[in-house]
């Protein structure tokens, strides 16, 4: 899917855990997740702290988004 | 005793009747063997014969299916074969599809053996693979001498009754088909021997192919994120809770498109996730977690970025074919085109 909303000519940011598959796949930008089953969340930590580290995912998907790349590039959350 | 009788089916070309401007012919009958057959006989070493060769026209076969069909397998039943052998039609796309249909059509209807052979890339192979053996063959007519060689030694084991092996071990097109088989070496052995090739940079076969994934550019980045429209896709299931569109656990036949006008979050009680692949417990509890309306409604109200697109996609990326989340996705990116939406951001499971 990530493919082809990049061939439609919207850049697409692709969030996800197994980052391999991604860059087989062929996302051009990605920024890795926390786990499967959470991909931007994690039960292990309170309400807040959850939706903190959500935000810094999507902050970072948000600035892969506004970033120039040449080749399959990785974002990592800060 | 006596040989194995067979009839052998060709197109106007190879029937020596003429090129494109003769594929408008019905089917003939002839006696014994035309063009092709004299390869394939050779190849039979007198196990077998061909008592008789359709010849038929590709435009009329394809034109004509149905009746082009019925006539010919009347020529066949009357020749009393042992089997049916179709082309090969190499990389020729009606010829191939008539090959296929024919080989197809003689195995259900008389209930004999039948072989065909073509390139893989033939219309034909993915209409036919599963149902009858086609030997895979060069794309063009160079590679007869090879063709009729393979699809004399499938057909000859067919009619002695013999084990056919893998697709890898006859050259026949992969019928999709799992057999359990003992390998002469363990897992293990296979593994290093293949790595020691690879390290050596000596040619390996993996035992489990990847399929063929092409590459897309990257776009040029947002230019004014603050002002963007982005929409959200997910191939992590999530859905309004009761699943409206019965998107499948695995292997989705479809995508939903879902109203988040006015929604800030995703709760337990409003979404859940339909996916089969993954433990869903965290997804049911909280969908956030796949699908981060809650933080990107807050980046909107921030004016971190311009606004979300009033809906999301969402399929189950679990065992589901690329062809499939291709169209999906080649379908709702036209409306987001449509709807000025500058940003995708995509989750996965």
């Amino acid at each position: 899917m990530v493919k082809e909303i990049e061939r439609a000519g919207i850049p697409v940011v692709h969030i996800c855990t197994i980052t391999p598959i991604s860059l087989t796949v062929g996302a051009n930008r990605i920024v890795p997740a926390v786990a499967i089953p959470y991909p931007l969340g994690d039960p292990a930590l309170s309400k807040d702290e959850e939706k903190q580290q959500r935000r810094k995912i999507v902050k970072t998907a948000l600035k892969a988004l506004s970033t120039e790349v040449s080749d399959q590039t990785v974002f990592d959350v800060e | 005793m006596s040989a194995f009788r067979i009839v052998h089916y060709i197109n106007q070309f190879f029937g020596q009747i003429g090129g494109e401007e003769m594929a408008h012919i019905p089917p003939e009958y002839r006696e014994g063997k035309v063009g092709p057959g004299l390869a394939l006989e050779a190849n039979f070493k007198g196990e077998a014969v061909i008592v008789g060769t359709v010849v038929c026209g590709d435009s009329y076969f394809n034109e004509n299916m149905e009746e082009a069909k019925e006539t010919i397998l009347a020529m066949v039943e009357k020749a009393k074969p042992d089997l049916f052998i179709a082309g090969p039609a190499f990389n020729a796309g009606r010829y191939g599809v008539a090959c296929g249909a024919m080989a197809a059509y003689v195995k259900e209807k008389l209930n004999i053996p039948v072989v065909t052979g073509m390139y893989i890339e033939n219309p034909g192979a993915d209409m036919y693979k599963t149902d009858i053996y086609i030997i895979s063959t060069r794309n063009s007519a160079a590679g007869m001498r090879d063709a009729a060689k393979k699809m004399a030694a499938l057909a000859l084991k067919m009619l002695k009754n013999e084990k056919i092996g893998a697709s890898s071990e006859e050259d026949y097109i992969p019928q999709g088909k799992r057999v359990n088989l003992f390998e002469k070496l363990r897992g293990s052995e296979r593994a290093v021997n293949m790595l020691l090739q690879k390290l050596q940079g000596k040619p390996f076969t993996t035992e489990y192919p990847m399929p063929d994934f092409d590459r897309v550019p990257p776009n040029p980045p947002v230019a004014d994120i603050q002002r963007a429209k982005i929409a959200l896709v997910t191939s992590g299931g999530i859905v309004p809770k009761g699943n409206p569109d019965h998107i499948e656990s695995s292997n989705a036949s479809k995508y939903g498109r879902y109203d988040i006008h006015g929604v800030m979050n995703l709760t337990s009680d409003t979404y859940e996730t339909a996916h089969g692949g993954y433990d869903p417990s965290y997804a049911n509890a909280d969908a956030d977690r796949v699908v981060p309306l809650d933080v990107l409604r807050d980046f909107e109200m921030e004016g971190k970025i311009g606004s979300i697109y009033e809906y999301f996609f969402s399929t189950v990326g679990n065992g589901t074919a690329v062809k499939s989340a291709k169209a999906y996705a080649e379908d709702f990116s036209k409306e987001l085109i449509k709807e000025n939406v500058q940003a995708v951001i995509l989750t996965s499971t």
